[in-house]
């Protein structure tokens, strides 16, 4: 099952902690939809699950400024 | 592969040396912006910084002589951190923590909440402590130990060292 996150209203460093603890609270295989905002976020939250280890599948634009990335853990 | 090793074990130690509550805000945005970013943290309190770990969080009377005694009760705890600059007798800190709301930023307890679940590591510095009169039962159980500079910088081979 895909699990679903938005951060577009978290601001730094809560976009980062949230990515974090939802992915440490999955199961190795499961995937996370990650909705964030241009900018800083989506900079960088793709970077550090990679760093991580995580499978950063796709980053697609949704328009006003939001993005949406597919992690596999 | 050394290059690997190094990069999986990026470290970061924060001094909190100011119990001032933007200085201990900054403080915790960094250091759980870090471990969320897959880096090692330690934060060391030592001095003011330790009025944010103590139990009560208001003005109390801890302390082992009258002038520490004296000296607790006055800083207070976490909900009496002041602010480094337009403090306006202790009013700031509630306008800040509103502003800080307003605008979606985290607030002090939920960096506190945050930092715990990231697991990053809190030192409490027990010459301060020896000073101020604070007893290890006076400070929060998030606090992993109550150590000397020496600990602290053998924990912190190869970190980046912040003095906040």
């Amino acid at each position: 099952m895909i699990q679903l996150l938005d951060i577009t209203r978290e601001t730094c460093p809560m976009t980062f902690v949230k990515v974090k603890l939802k992915l440490a609270r999955m199961e190795k295989g499961q995937q996370l939809e990650v909705i964030l905002n241009a900018g800083e976020p989506l900079q960088n939250v793709p970077r550090s699950c990679e760093e991580q280890g995580y499978q950063v599948l796709s980053i697609d634009d949704c328009g006003d400024g939001k993005h949406r990335i597919m992690i596999q853990k | 592969m050394i290059q690997e090793i190094k990069s999986e074990h990026k470290k970061i130690s924060i001094v909190c040396f100011s119990g001032d509550f933007d200085k201990i805000v900054a403080a915790y945005t960094i250091a759980t912006g870090a471990a969320a970013t897959n880096r090692e943290v330690t934060l060391f309190f030592t001095f003011w910084g330790l009025n944010a770990l103590k139990k009560r969080q208001g003005h109390s009377w801890l302390g082992k002589d009258f002038l520490s005694r004296m000296f607790n009760f006055i800083m207070g705890g976490r909900k009496n951190l002041p602010l480094s600059r337009l403090n306006f007798a202790g009013m700031s800190p509630g306008l800040m923590s509103g502003m800080m709301k307003k605008n979606n930023v985290a607030s002090l307890e939920e960096l506190f909440e945050a930092a715990d679940a990231l697991g990053v590591r809190i030192y409490a510095c027990e010459m301060a402590m020896h000073i101020l009169g604070l007893k290890r039962e006076d400070l929060e159980d998030s606090v992993a130990d109550v150590v000397g500079v020496a600990t602290f910088l053998n924990e912190s081979e190869d970190a980046h060292i912040i003095f906040i």
